[in-house]
């Protein structure tokens, strides 16, 4: 199954970048996309641009509603996401309380739809 | 032969009930885990049943006419389905091996008794897997395990048939879409999931036990089922403190199934039970049971809590208690456990083992926490235990309280007659 791993943190709790803990956060995510490499369960998966450059789109009634910034309006912001590959949800749940960023953060996991081909 | 018709039914609903959550649990496992299709292929064999039993007679092992009857009836249901080709070709196989059809009398193939408590097994982990919420988890335990209908499970749990279906519809949903596995989990999850598990199974327990309301029968029921899933995860698993605690727990409490209620069903308090009519089997056997735990070494809130149980089975009278031992336990359960329940259990011990005053200093300094001042048993404790100091304003004033707070019908009916008594 591909589940995709959607990592949601606090801005405000993250570790500045040139921190010492930056350094060693930015090491620990090096390493876990690493080891996902290695297992072959990796489809896919970014980093992304801090909440402020997020745009959400809707459509209601035909009408497209274009907003600035993302979908919801809570402390925690999505940061990135895993595609993942692994044939269970508890699979997927041992990779999730793996991300370096869980221990402050959410990760919300979700199978994503695979379209029969008729 | 041909059986009467009422005959017949009687058969396949006494099937359903006693066979019906292993056969659910087999099917299961040939459908690679396919919660849904096994439901419902489950009910096209119940529909089968119901029409040839009464015509061609009541097969002579019907758990597993119903499970070959059910697998063919998936064959048909995922052949109409598009799309699924590998799984039509897994079930073919199947149906081979079964030589192709449904025989009255069809020996019980590969259900030995074994092979049904490994898939009673995996199916416990599925329904307590912690991606469902944990109304689902009971619910779909009771449901599946126990093989209750949606309409009794919904009577189960009190709560209206519609709101039962859709809650376990969206859990069968959410194991299909989410990939919930269907096995026994690895050795390095087994103590998390076990934890859950052992939650679930203690859960209708108490659903059970603490029944005040007129359906007693099913609600007896939901203990019995608790019970019997206690006992499988101690047969199944290997030994687990924490798993023979639980066990030992649920006898003990259950040995006083028939003396907590009195004849028009008002809970009666343990003062006042009779103990003669405590049940000596389940309490022997409670005993064995975590005697068995102690000795793996490994403390747990369910072992404290039955060594509390079984220190009142033991005693002869609510007097000759051993309050000081019951008065530790608790403060050692609160460690793990620190609730309500627990807290005011364990001033109401040390009552008994330092004196009513004392007893009542505990009370009181729990009452002044702002998250116990609205929980009623402290104040109904308090009551009784201001009554015994002498003190009736108080006690009445405590009554009051408790009264204002109390959810359950028979319980503030019972508050009230002891208010009552106060009363000049």
């Amino acid at each position: 199954m591909q589940y995709a791993l959607l990592i949601y943190a606090d801005p405000t709790a993250m570790p500045a970048p040139d921190s010492a803990e930056g350094q060693a956060e930015y090491t620990a995510w090096m390493e876990y996309t690493q080891a996902l490499a290695e297992a072959g369960v990796m489809r896919g998966g970014e980093a992304l641009h801090p909440a402020p450059t997020a745009t959400s789109v809707r459509v209601r009634d035909g009408e497209t509603l274009t907003t600035d910034g993302p979908f919801a309006e809570t402390k925690e912001v999505l940061t990135g996401f895993y595609l993942l590959d692994v044939p269970d949800l508890d699979a997927a749940l041992e990779w999730a309380r793996r991300i370096p960023s869980v221990g402050y953060g959410t990760v919300e996991l979700r199978p994503t739809v695979v379209f029969d081909r008729v | 032969m041909t059986a009467a018709p009422g005959t017949a039914a009687a058969a396949l609903d006494r099937a359903a009930r006693e066979q019906g959550g292993r056969v659910l649990a087999t099917l299961i496992r040939h459908l690679g885990g396919d919660f849904a299709l096994a439901e419902d292929a489950l009910q096209d064999a119940y529909a089968e049943a119901a029409e040839r039993w009464p015509r061609d007679g009541v097969p002579r092992n019907p758990g597993a006419w119903l499970t070959t009857a059910a697998r063919r009836r998936a064959i048909d249901r995922l052949r109409r389905a598009r799309g699924l080709d590998e799984r039509v070709r897994a079930l073919e196989a199947l149906a081979r091996r079964d030589g192709g059809g449904v025989h009255l009398d069809a020996p019980p193939a590969d259900d030995d008794d074994e092979q049904l408590a490994d898939d009673r097994l995996r199916l416990i982990f599925t329904c307590c897997h912690p991606a469902l919420s944990p109304a689902a988890r009971v619910a779909l335990t009771v449901k599946t395990l126990g093989g209750l209908t949606t309409a009794q499970t919904a009577r189960a749990f009190l709560v209206e048939p519609r709101t039962m279906e859709q809650r376990l519809t969206r859990a069968k949903a959410k194991i299909a879409a989410a990939g919930i596995p269907y096995r026994v989990p690895p050795r390095e999850l087994l103590p998390e999931r076990l934890a859950g598990v052992r939650a679930v199974v203690y859960l209708i327990f108490t659903e059970g036990h603490t029944a005040s309301d007129g359906e007693l029968l099913l609600r007896g029921e939901l203990c019995d089922e608790a019970i019997r899933l206690g006992r499988l995860l101690r047969a199944q698993l290997p030994p687990d403190p924490e798993t023979l605690g639980l066990l030992a727990l649920m006898l003990l409490h259950d040995s006083r199934r028939g003396a907590r209620a009195d004849a028009a069903g008002r809970p009666v308090a343990l003062a006042d039970q009779d103990r003669l009519t405590w049940d000596g089997g389940r309490i022997a056997e409670g005993v064995a049971l975590l005697d068995e735990a102690l000795a793996l070494r490994a403390p747990g809130p369910f072992q404290v809590e039955a060594a509390i149980a079984a220190l009142h089975a033991g005693a002869p009278s609510l007097e000759e208690t051993d309050w000081p031992q019951i008065a530790a336990l608790y403060g050692r359960l609160l460690q793990w456990r620190p609730t309500p329940v627990v807290a005011v259990n364990r001033a109401v011990a040390i009552a008994f083992a330092d004196g009513t005053r004392a007893g009542l200093a505990e009370l009181d300094a729990l009452a002044g926490e702002r998250r116990l001042a609205g929980y009623a048993p402290l104040h109904s404790a308090r009551a009784e235990l201001l009554v015994r100091a002498g003190d009736a304003a108080g006690a009445l004033a405590a009554y009051e309280r408790a009264i204002a707070l109390c959810g359950n019908g028979a319980q503030r009916a019972e508050l009230e007659r002891r208010r009552a008594e106060l009363l000049p």
